[in-house]
């Protein structure tokens, strides 16, 4: 190994691991500012280890002051519902735009298309307005249902099953399945990178998601993560950011741990449907 | 009693036909190769049969039912893919069961977990089991049983693919060039083993591919399809030495057939070299014919003296015998012989043949391709020397 410790090489690991830190820094900042008093943070020195170690109180402070465990289990029910429901709409909607013919297959990858062009941000007023005659505000239905058809899960699954030879569709049409049944027993079985690509994404977009949260939720009973770190921070801690710090970390600590546990088979998800950059 | 009946099949995509009113019938146990190029519509044929396509027109009749209007599943046929098309996510062994299970076990039963408490599936279970080892065995992949297809050679996914299709005793064997994917010495020993699965499962089969050889070696009667058209269909036997048409001449046959375009008189006759030909139903005046002639019924000779006079163009050495490619002096064409290692030796690029013709082996065609039936009255040349 030595030996290949050239100067390429050792350049090369520098400029990579430069990169790395600058892209870590504000994670870093925010690890070490959860770990400071007051006083400190507000002091004109800038140290990234904390001269007293206040980690105890700052935690303290974010879990008490504020109902962690139901922030985190709306967080982990709101993602959840959505995941599913966006896999059981998305997965036979581009199995039946891959595999069968029908005439309205061409409409509908026109609709998935202009879909794709449409963010959430432009249909958000309507959506409140109908909600709210619903007088569905408030609610996990509120929280889940504008995301339930995702035109990206179809698009991105219908690249993936166009790969998935004919052949394998007919000889389950000849076992005797159903169309279902291919879905079922065919279809996602063999479709696991797709679905597990599809699941970072989802689940990283809406555990992340402050905007439809804000729009619809205003009973604090319903806040997911990140609405309720911005509740605590307006009505809590004011200026306390070493708490507000310890509580974000609380917040973003399942993803990490998600990805750090599932990172191989993630990066293999990623690569193999191509998803990549 | 036919058991299996294909009556006037039409289909076509986007305008184009892609088959012509394909009528075809198979006895019970026969084995039916169905030859063509590709694109000649052979394949689109037997996903219609297998019901995975629907046809505009025409009747499919299978052991008596007509199913042309029923769901693949209903059909009870098995089908063979080029590309085997087993459950990558499955073993061996579940492959071959699943057509089982999905016959036998209702919805209910094979619901995951659910299904494990119902009365009576066990015992299903157990069955479904115990004849997946024996077709496991007959075929030799008793072994392959718990391996997954991406673990497997072509060759054993191959005898995977065949066993998940016996394992249900289908009424019609359909097979997509199941032998294309595997590589030569392979191929020649899976074919006499298709030959004897398809004889002790007794239904007729069903066999596409474009090989050729496969088809004249395999099947008791084999069909050639061209352009969406049935051209003929016949022992292997037959087609090959009575071909009903131009194309299937020239399909059938390695190297391909010579034909060489000539003209037949008003008397009906037809003259090349020293061999005439006459035709048993003459047109009236002159029309322009094709004269076939398979290249191991070309004789050359090294002593120019001869009535038809080439060049040697190119030999070609295959071991057992010798392609050699002469040009004809007077026509300019080329015409291919297929001859001993012997009889070649002499023969070099550039020296002057005489090319001779075995009596009664020259075919006629019309101009359209119809074989035109005719004897041979007259041939002047000493042959002695090419039987000699």
């Amino acid at each position: 190994m030595t030996a290949n410790l050239s100067f390429g090489r050792i350049l090369r690991f520098t400029l990579l691991s430069l990169g790395a830190l600058i892209f870590l820094a504000p994670y870093i900042f925010m690890i070490s500012t959860a770990g400071k008093a007051q006083s400190e943070i507000f002091s004109s020195s800038l140290s990234l280890i904390p001269e007293q170690w206040s980690y105890v109180e700052n935690f303290t402070k974010a879990l008490s002051r504020v109902s962690m465990p139901t922030l985190l289990m709306n967080g982990v029910i709101v993602c959840a519902m959505i995941f599913v429901v966006q896999i059981v709409v998305a997965i036979p909607c581009a199995y039946a735009m891959a595999k069968l013919k029908f005439r309205a297959a061409r409409l509908m990858m026109v609709l998935v298309m202009l879909g794709l062009l449409v963010p959430i941000h432009a249909t958000a007023l309507p959506l409140y307005v109908a909600f709210d005659r619903l007088a569905v505000l408030n609610s996990y239905t509120a929280l889940v249902a504008p995301f339930s058809i995702s035109v990206f899960a179809i698009f991105l699954f219908l690249q993936f099953f166009r790969a998935i030879p004919d052949d394998l569709i007919h000889a389950a049409r000849l076992d005797g399945m159903s169309e279902t049944g291919i879905v079922a027993r065919v279809v996602v079985p063999n479709a696991w990178p797709a679905i597990t690509a599809f699941a970072i994404f989802s689940v990283v977009a809406h555990w992340n998601d402050l905007f439809w949260p804000l729009v619809v939720v205003t009973n604090q009973h319903y806040a997911t993560p990140p609405l309720g770190l911005l509740y605590f921070r307006a009505a809590e801690a004011g200026d306390d950011y070493g708490a507000l710090m310890a509580a974000t970390l609380i917040i973003t600590f399942p993803l990490v741990a998600a990805f750090l546990v599932a990172q191989k088979r993630f990066v293999e998800g990623i690569t193999m449907t191509g998803l990549k950059g | 009693m036919s058991i299996l009946s294909l009556r006037g099949i039409t289909k076509s995509f986007a305008g184009n036909a892609i088959l012509k009113g394909v009528s075809l019938e198979a006895e019970e146990g026969e084995f039916i190769a169905l030859v063509g190029p590709s694109g000649c519509g052979k394949s689109t044929l037997l996903r219609i049969v297998a019901g995975l396509e629907h046809a505009d027109g025409g009747e499919i009749v299978i052991g008596g039912r007509e199913v042309s209007r029923l769901a693949a599943a209903d059909r009870n046929v098995a089908m063979v893919f080029q590309s085997y098309a087993l459950y990558p996510h499955l073993t061996a062994g579940q492959n071959i069961a699943v057509p089982l299970a999905m016959r036998r076990l209702s919805g209910v039963q094979r619901f995951p977990f659910v299904g494990n408490f119902l009365p009576g599936q066990r015992q299903i279970r157990a069955d479904i089991q115990r004849q997946v080892r024996e077709m496991a065995s007959s075929l030799k992949i008793d072994h392959l049983l718990d391996r997954k297809p991406g673990q497997m050679s072509g060759g054993q996914r191959q005898r995977v693919a065949l066993a998940r299709a016996m394992v249900r005793s289908p009424s019609a064997f359909l097979m997509d060039e199941p032998l294309s994917n595997l590589d030569a010495n392979l191929r020649v020993h899976a074919r006499g083993e298709i030959v004897e699965l398809h004889r002790r499962a007794g239904v007729p089969t069903l066999y596409v591919t474009h090989d050729q050889s496969e088809a004249l070696s395999m099947a008791d009667r084999v069909a050639v399809m061209i352009g969406g058209t049935l051209l003929q269909l016949a022992s292997p036997k037959e087609i090959y030495d009575d071909p009903a048409h131009i194309e299937v001449a020239r399909f059938l046959g390695q190297p391909r057939i010579n034909v060489i375009e000539t003209r037949m008189e008003p008397s009906g006759t037809v003259r090349f070299g020293a061999i005439t030909l006459a035709a048993e139903n003459p047109a009236s005046g002159e029309v322009p014919v094709m004269l076939g002639v398979r290249p191991e019924f070309v004789r050359l000779s090294g002593t120019p003296d001869g009535m038809l006079k080439a060049r040697v163009e190119r030999t070609e050495f295959l071991g057992s015998e010798v392609i050699v490619h002469a040009r004809l002096d007077a026509i300019g064409e080329t015409i291919v012989a297929r001859i001993s290692p012997a009889e070649a030796a002499p023969l070099t690029a550039g020296i002057p043949v005489s090319v001779e013709i075995e009596p009664d082996r020259a075919m006629l065609f019309a101009a359209s391709g119809e074989r035109l039936r005719a004897q041979t009255v007259a041939f002047a040349a000493p042959l002695e020397k090419a039987h000699g």
